[in-house]
């Protein structure tokens, strides 16, 4: 938690510091609030007292409240300035150090746990920041100052108030032991209520197929009961909290007055009674201050955890380095475009022990479509991540037009390339928003652009069906759209981009064989001259490939055309067979 | 058309429920609060009795709380009586123990109260989430068409909690504020009415200007939650589409965005920050005023004698107990309101219209044959907007019938009509010519098996997800059908073998995971048979072995196949060939082929060459 403190300003700094001292202010303030009561309470004792003298103590007493409630305001202001203006800069610092990333980065994070940083914790920060500062630095100043007013004033007196403040840790501390365990259960076990209706809902028609409502409902039952009997648990506890606090307020009052009388009592001359008497009152008042101060901190202890956990999350994600560095060049000379090599290329995961892909040698020259199949967990999709650059290469190199991929800047490489991955992306805005979507570097996006790479993607028939066409809305995770037709968005998006290469990752699977070819060949005949890589699990969506890439564990284990492959690759022909009939195979 | 894998994405990302679920409710309204709450009583009224006890008790341990004060001020005039003299320390003592007593038992009610209404709110809490799991089994499917997962998740979850914070905090923080608020304003009636009426008007101020604070805080603190929605949904979306937004250099737009947000945000959250920071210090003043205002009023009429100290001392505490509860009223009405809008929430969906009602239906098919007859059949998810018009066929015991078609054409529905998850609107399926409307749901799905294209496994172990539900089922069972599928090896292989749990971290592939759906398909055991072939990518010796255990499933099982291999498609005795939801061609592969017709075209498709 302290360590976030290195992310304030030197303004944040300057305001705190500045609260420090209007806190100070306002405790001062505060405890002479009580002086004046006792002049008050003496004065309206002392026979022949006149209202102008009690207005007297009164305006002072209240000027002395009004500065302080202004002091609050100031140090109320500070606070949510400090806490919002942290968690907004926190909030983009994240938010840019997470686009800096790598997928390698994002996966060690995982998306779920990234977004809760971005979020939810750093709102759990500000929060901690606006109140639990502002507590932190006025409880302790309060408790001692406070203290230090009432210590002299008769020994019963300050023995009584640490009686109550032991009395309220007491309780506290009780509370604390056996209810922050259950409380840290109490997550996992909503958790657990909550995946067990998610899997009734997800799996709605599997449970009403094999007549299991009661099954799950006997499970629903099972967790609900468990959670219920938690929450009984440590709401009972909690219960105490409120009376035991009023108690002990009251007691302590009880107590203060009781010794008093019988101090009072014992004390022979009148004036030191009169003294005796308004201390006692005066007394009662600090007492309750010490003791607020006490709950204060606390309180603040049961929050703190939380709010720790939360920054040191977040800290993680900033302390993260980015592993994906820039290169510095724009372009390449070399003439031809389009051109892919790969030397040697092999990759492992970090701290994984075995290697992903071996060796992989190709080359794909200007205009030629290179495919790439294999079974699931082959290291295709790894294979061409190598491209844009969401990996690096453990060892070998990646080669566009020539030149190392960690030599051009970011921003150049991926103009080179249209990407479409396996799941379809898109963001809310509307269909042209998302076709048009990124910077290629080049001059905005016409319309015309957008409408030609729609209908090469087979997406124009839908979208025109549209009422606002091209301005359709597109909801978040484009969930008004079906899987086929995001699919086909996405690619008219890569289209749009007019890059040098394409890169397919698995991205026609969503597409039945009729549009998937016919997809394909429009491609093939608007974007003549772009190099293509495609993976893919279909045969039918890569036998036309210049050059069929088979890959098996990481290695490759055949490469050429369709029919050369039928002939030699014993991989090829069962991934073949497994598809298509003998005679579909001659066939085609 | 029903997308059903959708829906459990679109739970993720409802920015409301997500990590911003949190702050959802506040701020929220009800359409209607009265209607809501009226909802919300009736709903507890089996705990009513022990509510009332507890409310009972927060009431009268509040009036001790109150008491206290006024016996507190009796002990002082006695101590400022023996200020010259002596004290009567035998009065002071009785009054002492007296009040210490007083507040003992005060304890012990306020406890007991806390206890109660803890009790009651988790039964209430429990039985609402009960109810809610159970209505998702007796809704019809229909209703999760429009309906996101995550909307209901979030019923069981935040809306329930709600509900229960309430119940728990709100309730007994209303009912004692609102006796301390009564009861402080009697005594100080009581106690000297000039008095009471300068402490009323002098804490009048802090109504005022808490009201003005409430209505200007709560703007921002809507807005607030507004910005942290939109800035939580931008969030996921780049992240979720993190590598697109790399490839495409989209970072920059992103970044632009983000900051606008970020900047509306910063700017209501301080601003709401820091308002609802100022009520704590306000309601302070307001009783230091308060309480000089009560001085200077009480200390003129103790001067001309016509009362005592210690009616001042008590006019003090009163003062305090009656600025008090203020502020917790502000609170327990705003809580109130989006407690309304969470019953509201919960509420309408237990009214939503469930499954009819089939207890009455006598007809029982125990062991089909497997003839199955659609005769004419119509049907439209919309009812105005028929797919299917009249289609009839028919599927003859051990038949293998074959349901084609373009993505979207609308496969499922058959499926759908068969199970009876939707109800045909005319005609009729019937089954070993039983009409299948004449049946209970129950008995028609015991007819079927079903293995769909999402697996769809819980978590639990291996040996649990393939008995599912089925009583009576031994382990040799479950291993021969794992054998039957051909993945009791792999399962050997585990550490745990069958007790393996399967999680989010499962170590089964997505071919697996269909294998073990076959196994439970097969555990099952019915005489028919629907199954979804699996488009997702799976390597190519679990496709063999999916297709090889998919077969077996068959064997001797009217089967109806939703199909996207070739091989499936060309030994079906039936093929029907739907298109935009309806059928539009059936009958075998050559008879198809001959037609050279739509089946003709797709079938084609795929040996031509991208040219």
């Amino acid at each position: 938690m302290l360590k976030m403190l290195q992310y304030l300003r030197r303004q944040e700094w300057l305001m705190i510091c500045c609260s420090l001292i209007f806190i100070v202010g306002q405790i001062w303030l505060e405890l002479r609030i009580p002086d004046y009561m006792s002049e008050i309470t003496t004065l309206v004792q002392t026979p022949g007292s006149t209202i102008a003298e009690i207005i007297g103590e009164g305006v002072p007493m209240l000027l002395c409240a009004l500065g302080s409630l202004i002091s609050a305001f100031v140090v109320g202001f500070f606070a949510a300035k400090i806490a919002a203006g942290l968690a907004q800069r926190l909030r983009s610092q994240v938010f840019n150090q997470v686009l800096s990333f790598s997928m390698e980065e994002i996966a060690g994070f995982s998306t779920a746990s990234l977004i809760t940083r971005s979020t939810n914790d750093i709102t759990q920060v500000q929060m901690f920041i606006a109140i639990g500062m502002q507590a932190l630095l006025r409880a302790p100043i309060m408790a001692v100052w406070a203290v230090c007013k009432i210590a002299g004033k008769g020994w019963e007196w300050t023995a009584a108030t640490g009686c109550a403040v032991a009395v309220l840790m007491v309780m506290l501390t009780v509370i604390i032991i056996f209810a922050m365990p259950k409380f840290r259960i109490m997550q996992r076990l909503t958790d657990n209520l909550n995946r067990i209706t998610r899997e009734n809902l997800t799996g709605i028609r599997v449970v009403r197929a094999y007549n299991a409502e009661a099954y799950q409902e006997e499970k629903f039952a099972r967790a609900n009961d468990e959670l219920t009997n938690t929450n009984l648990f440590t709401s009972r506890i909690m219960a105490i909290m409120h009376p035991g606090m009023t108690v002990i307020m009251s007691g302590l009052t009880l107590a203060i007055y009781w010794i008093g009388a019988i101090l009072i009592n014992n004390t022979a001359a009148v004036a030191d009674k009169l003294t005796l008497f308004s201390n006692m009152v005066v007394f009662s008042s600090y007492a309750v201050q010490v003791i607020m101060s006490f709950m204060m901190l606390t309180i603040i202890f049961i929050i703190l955890p939380r709010a720790s956990v939360s920054a040191r999350r977040i800290l993680e994600v900033l302390e993260t380095p980015a592993k994906i560095i820039d290169g510095e060049k724009n372009e390449s000379e070399l003439y031809e475009r389009g051109e892919i090599e790969f030397r040697h290329v092999s990759f492992k995961y970090p701290d994984a022990a075995e290697y992903v892909l071996h060796d992989i040698n190709f080359t794909a020259h200007h205009g030629e479509t290179v495919a790439f199949i294999g079974s699931t967990g082959s290291g295709k999709s790894t294979l061409v991540n190598l491209v844009p650059r969401f990996y690096d290469a453990t060892e070998g190199e990646v080669l566009i037009d020539g030149i190392n991929v960690k030599e051009y800047t970011q921003w150049a490489l991926h103009n080179k390339i249209g990407y479409v991955p396996q799941k379809a992306v898109m963001f809310s805005g509307t269909i042209a928003s998302n076709v048009a979507y990124g910077d290629n570097g080049r001059a905005e996006t016409s319309d015309e652009d957008i409408i030609k790479a729609v209908e090469i993607a087979q997406a124009a028939e839908f979208v025109n069906k549209k009422a606002e066409q091209y301005e359709a809305p597109v909801a978040q995770g484009g969930s008004n759209l079906s899987g086929g037709q995001k699919q086909r968005l996405s690619i008219a998006r890569a289209i749009c981009r007019q890059p040098e290469i394409y890169i397919f990752d698995d991205s026609f699977s969503a597409l039945d064989y009729k549009t998937d070819r016919i997809l394909r060949s429009t491609l093939k005949k608007e974007t003549a001259g772009v190099t293509t890589l495609i993976v893919a699990q279909r045969i039918g969506t890569i036998k036309d490939a210049d050059q069929i890439i088979v890959i098996d564990k990481g290695c490759v284990v055949g490469q050429g055309t369709h029919q050369q492959l039928l002939q030699s690759c014993d991989v090829y022909r069962e991934i073949a067979e497994s598809q298509l009939s003998k005679e579909e195979l001659e066939h085609a | 058309m029903p997308k059903h894998h959708e829906h459990s994405s679109q739970a993720h990302r409802q920015p409301h429920h997500g990590p911003g679920g949190m702050h959802r409710g506040a701020g929220e309204k009800a359409e209607n609060f009265g209607q809501a709450m009226r909802q919300l009583a009736a709903y507890c009224r089996r705990y009513l009795p022990a509510i009332i006890i507890a409310v009972l008790l927060a009431v009268t341990g509040t009036i001790f709380n109150l008491i206290g004060p006024d016996k507190l001020a009796d002990m002082t005039n006695l101590i400022t009586e023996g200020l010259t003299g002596s004290i009567d320390l035998d009065a002071v003592i009785s009054i002492a123990v007296f009040l210490a007593i007083l507040y003992g038992a005060g304890l012990i009610f306020n406890y007991v109260q806390g206890f109660i209404m803890a009790t009651v709110t988790q039964k209430i809490t429990r039985s609402l989430r009960s109810d809610i799991s159970a209505k998702i089994n007796v809704l019809p499917l229909k209703y999760f068409d429009s309906n996101s997962y995550g909307n209901i998740l979030s019923r069981v979850t935040n809306d329930v909690d709600t509900i229960g914070m309430t119940l728990n905090q709100s309730l007994g923080m209303l009912v004692t504020s609102v006796t301390m608020f009564i009861g402080a304003l009697v005594m100080m009636f009581y106690t000297n009415w000039i008095m009471a009426l300068a402490g009323i008007a002098s804490t009048l101020i802090g109504f005022v200007l808490m009201t003005v604070i409430i209505s200007h805080s709560q703007k921002y603190f809507l807005q607030q939650q507004n910005e942290l929605g939109t800035i939580n949904g931008h969030i996921e979306e780049i992240y979720s589409g993190h590598d697109v937004v790399k490839a495409y250099n989209g970072e920059q737009a992103a970044i632009k965005t983000f900051d606008e947000i970020n900047g509306r945000l910063y700017n209501c959250a301080w601003k709401s920050q820091f308002l609802s920071g100022m009520m704590m210090p306000i309601m302070g003043f307001i009783g230091n005023f308060g309480y000089v205002v009560v001085c200077i009023v009480g200390a003129a009429m103790a001067i001309n004698g016509t009362i005592e100290f210690g009616d001042i001392v008590a006019f003090m505490i009163y003062i305090r107990l009656f600025t008090q509860p203020l502020s917790q009223l502000a609170q327990a009405a705003t809580t109130m309101q989006s407690t309304a809008a969470a019953s509201e929430r919960v509420f309408n969906f237990l009214s939503e219209t469930e499954l009819a009602d089939e207890s009455e239906k006598q007809t029982r098919l125990d062991h089909a044959q497997g003839h199955v007859e659609f005769d004419h059949i119509r049907f439209g998810y919309d009812p105005q907007r028929p797919i299917i018009k009249d289609f009839s066929a028919e599927a003859l015991p051990g038949q293998k019938i074959a349901i084609v078609g373009p993505t979207g054409a609308g496969k499922t529905t058959l499926v759908n009509l068969l199970m009876r998850f939707y109800e045909l609107d005319a005609g009729e399926i019937r089954i070993d010519g039983v009409p299948t409307s004449r049946l209970t749901r129950e008995n028609v799905h015991d007819l079927f098996c079903m293995v769909l294209q999402d697996t769809w496994l819980f978590e639990g172990t291996i040996k649990e997800n393939v008995i599912y539900c089925k009583e009576d089922v031994s382990d040799q069972q479950v291993i021969e059908a794992c054998q039957a599928v051909g993945i009791h090896h792999f399962i050997q292989t585990l550490p745990e073998g069958y007790n393996t749990i399967l999680n989010d971290h499962a170590n089964l592939s997505a071919g697996q995971k269909q294998l073990l759906t076959i196994a439970r398909a097969m555990i099952e055991n019915a005489p028919m048979l629907i199954l979804d072939e699996a488009t997702s990518s799976v390597d190519t010796r679990t496709e063999i072995q999916i297709q090889q255990a998919m077969d077996k499933l068959t064997v001797g099982r009217t089967s109806f196949i939703i199909a996207h291999r070739l091989s499936t498609i060309k030994n079906a005795d039936l093929i029907l060939v739907m298109r935009d939801g309806d059928i539009v061609e059936s009958g075998t592969h050559q008879q198809l082929l001959q037609q050279n017709g739509f089946y003709a075209e797709l079938y084609n498709s795929q040996f031509e060459q991208a040219s």
